[in-house]
């Protein structure tokens, strides 16, 4: 046996059948053996959209994600992928060749030194020396990719292991599943600390305006009906980061939005007058708390989280739990359940109940119908059109905080877009994983008509592959976001923001064979969308929308209270006789309180 | 509240003394996340442990609480760091090694060269017709101090492999 076809009966026996890549010169050994295997290859148009797809794959389906690619210029351009599933964690194994042992170090034709480029976006890197070590390789990368707080792990495989015999007694054996690495050094904790927790529970016990702040190791760790549990046990508002998105459900009452920088007001203020926060699986990126300084100022922080290095990285913390999200969510249930339940809700009866009348009062407004489509009412057809268990991945920018704020995440893995690195470009490709990993489920990509236009190749995959997407475009013909920080932090000088003559995106996706239709007026998405659920055939809609609205937010460097703009209120809600009345004393309290 | 997560924001200098896995690439990973998360890396030695394919690794930094606290733990995220440990000053141990190549002008400076020497507890290790090489070990001061001495006499070369350290056996 060969070590490209070990590196297949290897990937198969991890139950991976489905990769993501790209042929190339360092790699043709591998695709030589990928040609006759039984493993399930995705031609992608563009090594970064095999590493995005390998990422959408793992965050729709809770599997490893894969994908290939060749040395040099084939492994840069997964790059952004691999870094995109470090800032998320995410696991992603992404296998690259690399040139013979003998040419390595020389400035051989297409090589990079792959190991030293991964070393800072990966969990860890190997390179294969001897083909002999390679399942064990694939295996423990797929260890280390899943197991705590996963992450992407790239094996850079020469070209010549690929081609050598293993060694008879490995290659030989009917399984290489037992084979793997010792790797003394790592070794995550799962288990929290029964002192720390009895800690918590008696902080939260104690405390009379708790609030939950959920994050995505709340989804990797499939802790989400803990986290339902555990929120009407002790009576707290959830509020979610955008990562953390689908790990409540969002019809909840106890659902106060998202937190942070384009965080939801309720939530913002919410949690700056709470007196207990508890984070869970959360890194308290900057885009969540806002100004360090001005975070939780007036609450205790009890913060759960499988990775130490994430506990009082950026917020101190009066009581860190180290370990897995749904194991100590068990463990703080059974210790709140063992002291006074009654005593613990009649402390924060009042809070929770002037933080949802404040959340009633301040329902942005989604309904619209004026043409040009304002971007709520299309996520809210968007919202219409799909299930419960349909997946929406997003981009990065505007049309992102959009679909955040306005589309109702029910479950988790159902949200899928690039928190920490911001990846423009990473809907489309995200979108061709997460319907590859879960063709059963209605799968929709909201992009921008910036990021699209940077992965926009692969709409030939989609075709190639028959992959029924939905890909809602939001046109408003600039780089929204950045446009919009331009006209509030550099005196409206736009500079390069416009994007001028963008391509007819009907004319492109016909050009690839995939059906397109234009979106111009209220209604129309929910009917293309309901159309092509029926048709089973991949769409493009081209969504032309206010090139105007923007999005209220908190400036970089303010504290979270800090907002500037607001959205419109949903008026039917606020109709609700003394609410207003209630929310304008909780804004007026909050206000004295500064 | 606020007041019971203070911390204390002294900087201090700290042995961290590390396990690692004797591998290739491993002190490039160590040094890069020093330098990628902006921790200060005043000096580091590697060699071999007494544990086979385990490598020690003694690193100085200096930092507040928080930033030593951020130090160990990213540390302990690498896959190829085993343990890590933040040396107790009051019961660890110390030393650095340092060869110092001085100018022999005349017999008598070459004399009081290794007076000096002799005082400090270095040893002449090479010697030439216009220079002599002392080898010392000890604290990083003891050095400096010997290095502040002999630089009268015209200094042509020092190598210091800067400090390693080791805990005292505990002391019940």
């Amino acid at each position: 046996m060969k070590g490209g076809e070990a590196i297949i009966k290897a990937l198969i026996e991890q139950g991976a059948d489905t990769v993501f890549g790209y042929p190339g010169g360092q790699v043709l050994p591998l695709y030589d053996m990928i040609y006759n295997s039984d493993l399930n290859h995705v031609l992608v148009r563009h090594e970064q959209s095999a590493s995005h797809a390998a990422d959408g794959f793992a965050r729709a389906s809770g599997k490893v994600g894969v994908c290939i690619a060749t040395s040099g210029p084939g492994a840069t351009n997964l790059v952004t992928g691999i870094a995109t599933a470090y800032m998320d964690s995410s696991p992603v194994v992404a296998i690259t060749g690399q040139v013979p042992t003998h040419l390595i170090g020389n400035d051989a034709f297409q090589e990079v030194d792959m190991l030293g480029i991964a070393m800072p976006i990966t969990k860890h890197a190997f390179q294969p020396k001897n083909s002999t070590n390679i399942p064990a390789i694939i295996n423990s990368s797929f260890e280390i990719a899943k197991s705590g707080r996963p992450g992407p792990v790239v094996i850079d495989v020469p070209k010549n292991v690929q081609e050598q015999d293993l060694d008879d007694d490995i290659a030989n054996l009917d399984s290489f599943s037992k084979l793997s690495f010792n790797t003394p050094g790592y070794n995550p904790t799962i288990k929290g600390n029964p002192r720390q927790v009895k800690k918590a529970s008696k902080i939260i016990a104690k405390s009379s305006k708790p609030i939950i702040l959920a994050g995505g190791g709340v989804i990797i760790s499939g802790a989400s009906k803990e986290l339902k549990e555990f929120s009407e046990l002790i009576q707290a508002p959830v509020t979610t980061t955008l990562l953390g998105k689908g790990s409540f459900p969002e019809d909840n009452d106890a659902y106060l939005g998202m937190l942070g920088m384009h965080g939801r007001k309720v939530a913002n203020l919410s949690l700056d007058e709470s007196d207990c926060l508890i984070a869970i699986g959360c890194r308290f990126s900057d885009r969540t708390t806002g100004n360090i300084a001005d975070f939780a100022r007036n609450s205790e922080v009890i913060h759960i989280d499988i990775d130490p290095a994430e506990i009082g990285k950026n917020v101190e913390v009066d009581v860190p739990i180290v370990g897995d999200a749904k194991n100590i969510l068990n463990s703080l249930i059974n210790n709140i359940k063992s002291l006074n339940i009654n005593k613990i809700n009649e402390n924060s009866a009042e809070w929770y109940n002037d933080t949802l009348m404040f959340k009633k009062s301040c329902i942005p407004r989604v309904t619209y119908n004026e043409t040009p489509l304002k971007p709520q009412q299309v996520i809210k057809e968007i919202s219409n059109a799909l299930d419960d268990d349909s997946i929406i991945t997003t981009d990065v920018g505007q049309h992102q905080m959009w679909a955040a704020h306005f589309f109702n995440t029910m479950k988790p893995r159902k949200f899928i877009s690039s928190g920490g690195l911001g990846t423009m470009g990473f809907g489309f490709p995200s979108a061709i994983g997460a319907k590859v990993a879960m063709p059963e489920n209605d799968v929709l990509a909201v992009t921008g008509d910036g990021g699209f236009l940077m992965v926009c190749q692969d709409l030939a995959t989609v075709k190639d592959y028959d992959i029924p997407l939905i890909i809602c475009l939001f046109n408003n013909r600039k780089l929204g976001m950045v446009y919009q920080w331009q006209n509030l932090f550099y005196e409206n000088r736009l500079s390069h923001t416009d994007l001028g003559q963008t391509p007819d995106f009907l004319k492109l996706s016909e050009s690839f064979g995939v059906n397109a239709e234009r979106i111009t007026k209220v209604g129309e998405t929910e009917k293309a969308i309901k159309a092509a659920k029926k048709d089973g055939e991949a769409i493009l809609l081209d969504i032309v929308i206010d090139k105007d609205e923007e999005l209220p937010m908190v400036p970089p460097g303010c504290g979270i209270t800090d907002i500037i703009g607001e959205y419109k209120i949903e008026n039917d809600i606020t109709g609700i006789s003394g609410g207003l009345s209630d929310t304008n004393d909780v804004i007026a309290n909050k206000k004295d309180g500064d | 509240m606020d007041s019971n997560r203070k911390q204390n924001n002294e900087l201090k200098s700290h042995v961290i003394s590390t396990l690692v896995e004797n591998k290739p690439g491993v002190l490039q990973k160590v040094s890069s996340l020093f330098t990628r998360r902006g921790f200060n890396i005043e000096s580091i030695t590697v060699g071999e442990s007494e544990t086979k394919g385990l490598a020690a690794m003694v690193i100085i930094s200096k930092g507040d609480e928080k930033v030593l606290e951020q130090i160990t733990k990213q540390l302990n995220k690498l896959i190829d760091v085993v343990k890590v440990v933040d040396l107790d000053p009051n019961n660890s141990v110390k030393r650095e090694l340092a060869l110092i190549k001085v100018k022999t002008n005349n017999e008598q400076s070459r004399s009081e060269i290794i007076q000096h020497a002799n005082i400090f507890r270095g040893k002449i290790i090479d010697m030439g017709p216009s220079t002599l090489t002392i080898e010392i070990t000890g604290d990083p001061n003891k050095i400096n101090a010997l290095i502040s001495l002999l630089i009268n006499f015209g200094i042509k070369k020092i190598v210091r492999t800067g400090p390693t350290a080791i805990a005292r056996e505990t002391i019940l």
